[in-house]
């Protein structure tokens, strides 16, 4: 099995520190804006991207969190879980301290792959509040949607092959930044 | 062969994993009832029945309200007033509900052994509610997940099970849980009320003393099943001699210690009024617990790796034709 290093920890910590600055240009008054990032990854990603907001601003983003277990769409299906959307993890807490009535929500994950993902997390923030509008911030996109979405801010486009994987790995998680990406055969 | 994996019928059935997994699958879904939105679309889709022979409130609400916030199709059938009344066989009844295809059925019966049969007899995943005095599983799964939320911890935690564990499902699962998440229990009660032999099969402690109580952080009170005692045999002189000398008061309790009770109670009796009622009752609880932990146990049935989800029909069919 081949592996190759899309993205080291230098170059995620740029690419985060360029997706921080589009948020900022496109949304000039900050004071609507919620980081909201779907577990697991996108969590730390989120505060990694309020981090980068507030050095450059001074204005500190809320960031929630959102878990998409019970929005999935591949529960209870006689073809099993489907992977792409990752295994069944133990479930973790949604977190959405701030009221999202009104507010910019910015979701933030590492990969969007075939957009099922999303279309679940689309669903909870609905279920917590009438935001005034959804975006999208993904570390890596490497196409191949199933759905009609797309990301507002995109750290790096990765073309792939359907056999392939791409693992995004993170200190907060995983002892160490990179982007990787796994082939099928050697 | 039942693939007990698929079901949810006996304690010893499970182990440390599963619990583990349920009870925190639970704890997410205290955000879901907590919140303006009562409800996720997990289950959506899904069919679940609950089949009750037996009267129940908080089990049979509870069941029936967590599959509505998982957004299944619920249908409630009680045996009074449903064709049990005219005389159908259990068989006969399962394998009706079995054409209506559910996903999960949550039964309750008197007779030991009929969610097992459930489980040969339909395609569903089944879960038992209470079968006879045999196990009733759902209620150790919230009773533990109670004692984590209200202590911290279960390792090690000292439980006192009192009364009249000889007619309890209630204490046959919470004995095999207890002591699979590392609790240490001891049975108190009257020695007509314990069932011989369960020190030796089961390895709990036995303290025929009502002060035995005195040394654990969780008194677990069971219920005096009359409906269970049959005519003629003395069980107890009498319910007041009962409640004199082992009916859990408040003089007998030690502060810091937490009662507990899987309900209907027999105030009074087991335990006195003043005690269900105290900061040490987590008796309501107990209750709350009960929505979120059977939400979670639908959730898993459906989603166990290698088990959960949609079963062929005809792999199923194959294999009850086989046995």
């Amino acid at each position: 099995m081949s592996t190759r290093v899309l993205l080291d920890a230098d170059q995620i910590a740029r690419t985060l520190a360029r997706i921080g600055s589009e948020i900022v240009e496109r949304h000039p008054d900050l004071a609507q804006v919620q980081l909201v990032g779907i577990r697991s990854r996108g969590v730390p990603l989120a505060e990694r991207i309020r981090d980068r907001i507030r050095d450059t601003t001074g204005v500190e983003l809320p960031v929630g969190a959102v878990d998409i277990s019970f929005y999935r769409d591949d529960v209870g299906l006689r073809s099993g879980t489907d992977e792409r959307i990752g295994e069944h993890p133990v479930v973790g807490e949604t977190v959405l301290d701030a009221s999202i009535e009104g507010a910019v929500i910015v979701l933030v994950d590492d990969v969007l792959y075939t957009g099922r993902t999303v279309r679940a997390a689309i669903d909870a923030v609905f279920d917590y509040g009438r935001p005034a509008c959804i975006q999208l911030a993904v570390l890596a996109d490497r196409g191949h949607r199933e759905l009609p979405l797309r990301a507002d801010f995109v750290g790096k486009n990765l073309p792939t092959q359907l056999t392939e994987h791409v693992r995004v790995r993170l200190a907060e998680t995983d002892g160490v930044d990179e982007v990787v990406l796994i082939g099928a055969e050697a | 062969m039942t693939d007990t994996r698929r079901h949810l019928l006996a304690m010893d059935d499970v182990g440390a994993d599963d619990i583990e997994r349920i009870l925190e699958t639970a704890a997410g879904f205290e955000d879901v009832v907590e919140r303006d939105v009562k409800k996720v679309p997990t289950l959506r889709g899904r069919t679940v029945v609950n089949l009750f022979y037996e009267s129940s409130t908080r089990t049979s609400a509870s069941f029936e309200l967590a599959a509505k916030r998982l957004s299944a199709d619920v249908v409630s059938v009680k045996a009074a007033g449903s064709s049990v009344d005219k005389g159908e066989s259990l068989k006969d009844t399962i394998s009706t509900l079995n054409a209506y295809r559910p996903n999960i059925i949550v039964i309750r019966h008197p007779q030991i052994g009929a969610a097992q049969l459930t489980a040969r007899w339909s395609d569903a995943h089944v879960v038992n509610a209470g079968d006879g005095k045999h196990q009733h599983p759902t209620q150790c799964l919230l009773d533990l997940y109670t004692i984590r939320k209200r202590l911290g911890r279960l390792d090690g935690v000292k439980v006192a099970i009192v009364g009249d564990v000889l007619h309890s499902r209630v204490a046959r699962s919470n004995i095999a849980g207890f002591q699979l998440m590392g609790l240490d229990v001891t049975l108190v009660g009257p020695p007509a009320l314990i069932p011989p032999g369960i020190a030796e099969a089961t390895g709990v402690r036995i303290a025929e003393d009502p002060a035995a109580i005195g040394d654990a952080d969780v008194v677990y009170v069971l219920r005096m099943q009359h409906e269970r005692m049959e005519p003629g045999q003395n069980h107890v002189p009498s319910l007041r001699e009962y409640a004199s000398v082992w009916g859990v008061t408040a003089r007998r309790l030690r502060p810091g210690q937490v009662v507990m009770h899987p309900g209907p109670m027999n105030r009074g009796v087991e335990i006195a009024p003043d005690v269900a009622d105290s900061s040490a009752s987590l008796i309501g609880e107990q209750v709350e617990a009960g929505l979120v932990v059977r939400m979670a146990v639908l959730y898993d049935l459906m989603t166990r790796p290698g088990v959960g989800g949609v079963i062929d029909l005809h792999e199923r069919t194959a294999e009850r034709g086989a046995a």
